[in-house]
């Protein structure tokens, strides 16, 4: 158990982070090294039941009805070692009128060789709040390959919000899919940020389908890519249903023999309904540097600020 | 004592001649105006001597302090105490107003709170708020005139620094270019608002992309005001007239 807790320790040290939510009665956590659990803490409202399996775990959890989870929920998904394959499937309901937000870490400081899989169903049942902020902090070089991809469905007066943040380490190979159907009255925001450098390649597909009256969608993605990286996105609303309102917002910086690509898909099905999109692929806006330089800082520093200002 | 210098400085943009061979001194630790109507080339006058890029490609030489600084980028000539603030200046996505004002701190300049009770923005409620389009045209030109004011650079070039700002707020404007003087800056305003002139020491009346005239406030708000607008020489002086 002590070596468990130790293991839970270095986990959160890796991503900056003191073990003080390990030790919270009120926050609930659950870590996960490779496919070993290391450490486990529910509140009043929260099921979560984990199995280990040979490359990772599956995880059922429930927010029951009616419950509203008061601090985050620690996730923390990590791999000490330098080499290996960690699947995570998940399998999440949130239910009627319950309200959770989820804090997921992901940490892989050691990485030579890792590929990191998720797979996750998720429904967010009439009325019921689900924030996820997945952050990851990866080694500096090395090489990782990350595949989150979720399967979601948004009820009736429901609310999902995710937030995706690579701004640590070498990136990688990133392969991000999330699809999602929001019924009527509900709310979908999804973001992205990433930082890409090296040779990194970077692509994520975002889809939202607001199938019910006055379901709200936005999807956000900001990357900045350096050297030799890549990046595409592929973001895609359609909107079937009266008063259906959606925005896709891609930002992109790039530097050097970066590539950025952003594929923004717009459908429209309903005369009533209404979606828009903005995608902007370019240098660092020239007025932006100008104005920074104009007050001392030299080209890199500027640089080096406004893409901090992007990712934030 | 001078602080710039301008000798023969022309520039054209896209063939067009903006800069017609200009040559013009500031004395150092005044406050100088630079009017004249549209298209005169006052902005670029800032840009060039700033060294923004695409106003580099000068002929002649410009001077700071002595020293020829044609061949500096924007950032050694703003390390050198050269500095900007723009007509309309760049909003940051995901920088907060502290962030972009603790990127113009000196050593030289004020805090960075007391630079926002110049402006007349409460730093407690702005600091904290993102330096982008979510702020009104006048808050961000107040921020860029507090940028300014903790960098403290010996010269500073306001372009068009009323634009965009309320009767209110415009005597915050006067108040921090008045303590940038006090401070020890030399300040440039380009303008074509006689309120802005008026706070000046000395004015330059530019036309045709060069100073046809200089001298007191009355005498060149005197020309600007009955002859220049509307201008009948589309940007060509009659200087017979002028001189």
């Amino acid at each position: 158990m002590d070596d468990k807790r130790e293991i839970a320790k270095t986990l959160y040290k890796t991503m900056g982070l003191t073990d003080a939510a390990l030790n919270d009665p009120d926050i609930a956590h659950l870590v996960i090294n490779g496919n070993m659990v290391v450490g486990a803490h529910l509140v009043p409202g929260l099921v979560v039941e984990p199995h280990e399996t040979p490359n990772g775990v599956t995880v059922t959890m429930k927010v029951l009805a009616g419950s509203i989870i008061q601090k985050p929920v620690h996730l923390c998904f990590g791999m000490l070692p330098e080499d290996g394959l960690q699947e995570i499937i998940m399998d999440v309901t949130i239910e009627e009128h319950a309200k959770v937000s989820i804090l997921a870490h992901c940490t892989f400081p050691n990485a030579k060789n890792i590929t990191h899989k998720m797979q996750a169903n998720i429904a967010i049942k009439e009325g019921a709040y689900y924030s996820y902020v997945e952050r990851h902090v990866h080694a500096p070089g090395g090489l990782i390959t990350v595949v989150p991809h979720a399967i979601v469905t948004v009820e009736k007066n429901a609310t999902f919000k995710t937030d995706f943040e690579l701004l640590r380490g070498k990136a990688g190979i990133i392969n991000i899919n999330y699809e999602t159907t929001c019924y009527e009255g509900s709310l979908l925001e999804m973001n992205a940020k990433v930082n890409g450098i090296d040779d990194d390649d970077i692509t994520i597909r975002e889809t939202g389908h607001l199938k019910g009256q006055g379901a709200v969608g936005v999807l956000t993605t900001r990357i900045a890519v350096r050297d030799n990286a890549k990046a595409t996105v592929y973001n895609t609303l359609t909107a079937h249903a009266a008063f259906a309102r959606g925005h896709v917002d891609c930002k992109e910086i790039i530097q050097d023999n970066g590539v950025a690509k952003a594929i923004p898909i717009v459908e429209v099905y309903h005369p009533k309904a209404h979606v828009t999109h903005e995608a902007a692929i370019g240098s660092v806006d020239d007025k932006q540097l100008q104005t920074l330089m104009a007050r001392g800082l030299d080209e890199d520093e500027a640089v080096d600020l406004i893409i901090q200002g992007l990712l934030s | 004592m001078t602080i710039l210098k301008l000798e023969n400085v022309s520039l054209s943009l896209d063939e067009k001649p903006i800069l017609n061979n200009l040559s013009v001194d500031f004395w150092e630790g005044h406050i100088h105006a630079i009017v004249g109507p549209n298209g005169a080339g006052k902005s670029t006058f800032s840009y060039v001597v700033m060294g923004i890029s695409g106003y580099r490609n000068i002929t002649g030489t410009i001077y700071f302090k002595g020293q020829a600084i044609n061949n500096l980028t924007v950032y050694e000539r703003a390390r050198l105490g050269i500095s900007l603030g723009w007509q309309e200046p760049a909003r940051f996505e995901g920088l907060t107003v502290a962030q972009y004002l603790k990127a113009s701190k000196k050593d030289k300049g004020m805090s960075i709170e007391e630079a926002m009770d110049v402006v007349g923005l409460s730093p407690q409620e702005y600091l904290q708020r993102a330096c982008d389009k979510t702020l009104s045209g006048g808050e961000r030109k107040r921020i860029e005139l507090a940028s300014l004011l903790v960098m403290q650079p010996e010269l500073v070039l306001l372009d068009e620094p009323d634009s965009g700002i309320d009767v209110e707020a415009l005597e915050r404007i006067f108040d921090a270019i008045n303590i940038l003087k006090e401070r020890g800056s030399t300040v440039i305003t380009i303008t074509h608002s006689m309120a802005v002139l008026k706070k000046a020491e000395h004015a330059f009346l530019m036309c045709h992309g060069n100073i046809i005239d200089k001298g007191s406030i009355d005498k060149i708000s005197g020309y600007f005001e009955n002859k220049c607008i509307p201008c009948d020489h589309k940007n060509i002086p009659v200087l017979g007239e002028v001189q």
